[in-house]
């Protein structure tokens, strides 16, 4: 046998998930990585949301390398020297079905390879795809070196850079604008210590995202608990940063030096430092997402859902895999796999509910291109709390005084009240 | 209240790589490095690669991390000069954690 039934490349969440539901099903199966040990490569923040999981890996909690089951989550406005955080802590998310976990790909990505494997794919490490093999405008195989693997379905998993695709002319260009640079360091603080800090038991942890302190550049910041190390980081849009001209790392130093995250890291020793770029996940930006002989899935495919309080991107890749997996069933039991017959991925995939959430929060991405959210509301926020939480000696003022005097010189009111509306479109309503 | 902040190359120092010391995985074509008046990847890249020596700029390949970065900056805002590839099979970064 020289040809596979589906050649797969990239052993992260949306390959190996592929992999693993083809296997079971009785196709031939091979996945291409290019890290020696599957997540070498692989960066995240990293959170997986248990429900969409679950689905295609049932109880994996039972046995896949997990962190912390996030028990609460907390969004908090980094001020100048302020903050304001809204915490969140629900004890129902600590049982199953849960509703996050943390954690790191270095230990999630080989566990996920390994259950594909177990079904019956064959998974080869260490090797560099180069190319998607076509003819006539079909995708027949893949190339890695002097080696030829034909499939009859290529499933393109091959992450956020899709170079493969760039490669083949499968996809446009990347707009800068339209691509973040997430920065990260991963702190060790024995288990103990993070459990108090952050009032849990072991196995149980916090996730926050965090807008401000982000030296003025649009974007976030994020802190997540895993068992005995902190995944912190910050996720700016790569123009402004340029723009700035602060380096990365530089940008990161801003965020870790707000005395509200120096203290939550503090005594901590930093043990890893990593990058990785992430789509907007605006559904326009999406790639065609089948051809002739293809499929498109997980962070190649640019899917990732920021809607401001979560950053999701690896169930979106396992929930596209499902999506392309379904189809490439019905394809090999057709023996048609033309772009009419994979275009069945498209239809299933848009059905489901990471698409759909997609969907509701598309008007959320206008919102990264007002910089007053990431300097003046977080300052706002503070600033106003601080003088109303503040007794002094002269007369104090209400809410609304407050909030006008405050907002002099930093934001108008009517920019306000366009943001707010803004604000609203995207998260509210 | 803030900690000590670590140097770039302290926090490269603590990744793990497997460096192919036979070939460069970044191509740099000079001739587009020369008009490029914002060089964005001297500064965007996280592992300070992209560094300027005598008016050309050099890629320490080495210390890459793969982000991606680079490539879309230099096409976009920049003029192209970069050829970014995924190393050889096995080679590069190797994380750790992720």
């Amino acid at each position: 046998m020289d040809k596979f039934d589906v050649a797969i490349v990239g052993a992260g969440p949306a390959g190996s998930t592929a992999a693993y539901l083809l296997a079971k099903a009785g196709l031939q199966v091979v996945v291409i990585e290019r890290g020696k040990s599957a997540g070498d490569k692989n960066v995240s923040g990293g959170l997986i949301f248990s429900r969409i999981f679950n689905e295609v890996y049932p109880e994996f909690w039972e046995d896949a390398p997990v962190e912390r089951a996030i028990r609460g989550h907390g969004l908090i406005f980094l001020g100048d020297g302020s903050s304001t955080t809204m915490d969140f802590r629900d004890d129902e998310a600590l049982s199953p079905p849960y509703n996050a976990f943390s954690v790191l790909r270095s230990r999630l990505d080989p566990w996920m390879a390994q259950q594909a494997e177990d079904a019956g794919a064959m998974v080869i490490r260490g090797y560099t795809v180069d190319e998607l093999l076509l003819e006539d405008g079909r995708v027949i195989g893949v190339r890695a070196g002097e080696d030829e693997l034909p499939a009859d379905v290529v499933v393109v998993a091959e992450g956020t850079r899709s170079q493969l695709l760039k490669k083949a002319g499968l996809r446009k260009e990347f707009d800068v604008k339209d691509v973040s640079l997430g920065i990260k360091e991963v702190i060790h603080l024995p288990e103990e210590t993070i459990n108090e800090r952050f009032q849990c038991n072991s196995g149980e942890g916090m996730a926050y995202t965090t807008v401000g302190s982000t030296a003025g550049i649009g974007g976030g910041g994020f802190l997540y608990t895993n068992q005995d190390t902190l995944s912190v980081g910050v996720v700016v849009k790569i123009s402004s940063m340029y723009e700035s001209g602060l380096q990365p790392h530089e940008v990161l130093d801003v965020f870790k030096s707000h005395p509200t995250i120096a203290r939550l890291i503090q005594g901590g020793d930093v043990v890893e430092y990593a990058a990785q770029t992430v789509h907007r996940g605006e559904l326009h930006l999406i790639p065609q997402l089948y051809g002739s002989g293809y499929v498109v899935v997980g962070s190649a495919a640019r899917l990732i859902l920021n809607n401001v309080l979560t950053l999701r991107g690896m169930d979106l890749a396992v929930s596209s895999a499902a999506s392309a997996s379904q189809a490439i069933l019905q394809a090999h039991e057709q023996g048609d796999y033309s772009a009419a017959s994979l275009a069945a991925y498209q239809d299933h995939f848009q059905k489901s509910a990471v698409y759909q959430d997609m969907k509701t929060f598309k008007d959320t991405y206008s919102l990264l291109e007002n910089p007053r959210l990431f300097e003046a509301y977080p300052n706002l926020v503070n600033d106003v709390l601080g003088d109303l939480f503040s007794v002094k000696t002269e007369p104090g003022k209400k809410v609304f005084p407050t909030l006008r005097k405050n907002m002099k010189g930093n934001v108008s009111m009517l920019e306000m009240v366009r943001d707010f509306y803004q604000i609203g479109r995207g998260l509210v309503l | 209240m803030s900690e000590q902040t670590m140097t770039l190359d302290a926090r490269l120092g603590l990744d793990k790589y497997n460096i192919d010391e036979q070939n460069s995985h970044i191509a740099i074509d000079q001739s587009c490095c020369q008009v490029c008046e914002g060089k964005p990847c001297l500064t965007v890249c996280p592992a300070e690669v992209y560094r300027l020596v005598e008016e050309e700029t050099v890629a320490r390949y080495e210390n890459c991390i793969e982000c991606g970065t680079c490539q879309i900056a230099c096409d976009d805002l920049g003029e192209g000069g970069i050829d970014w590839q995924p190393p050889e099979g096995g080679f590069g970064i190797r994380y750790r954690y992720g």
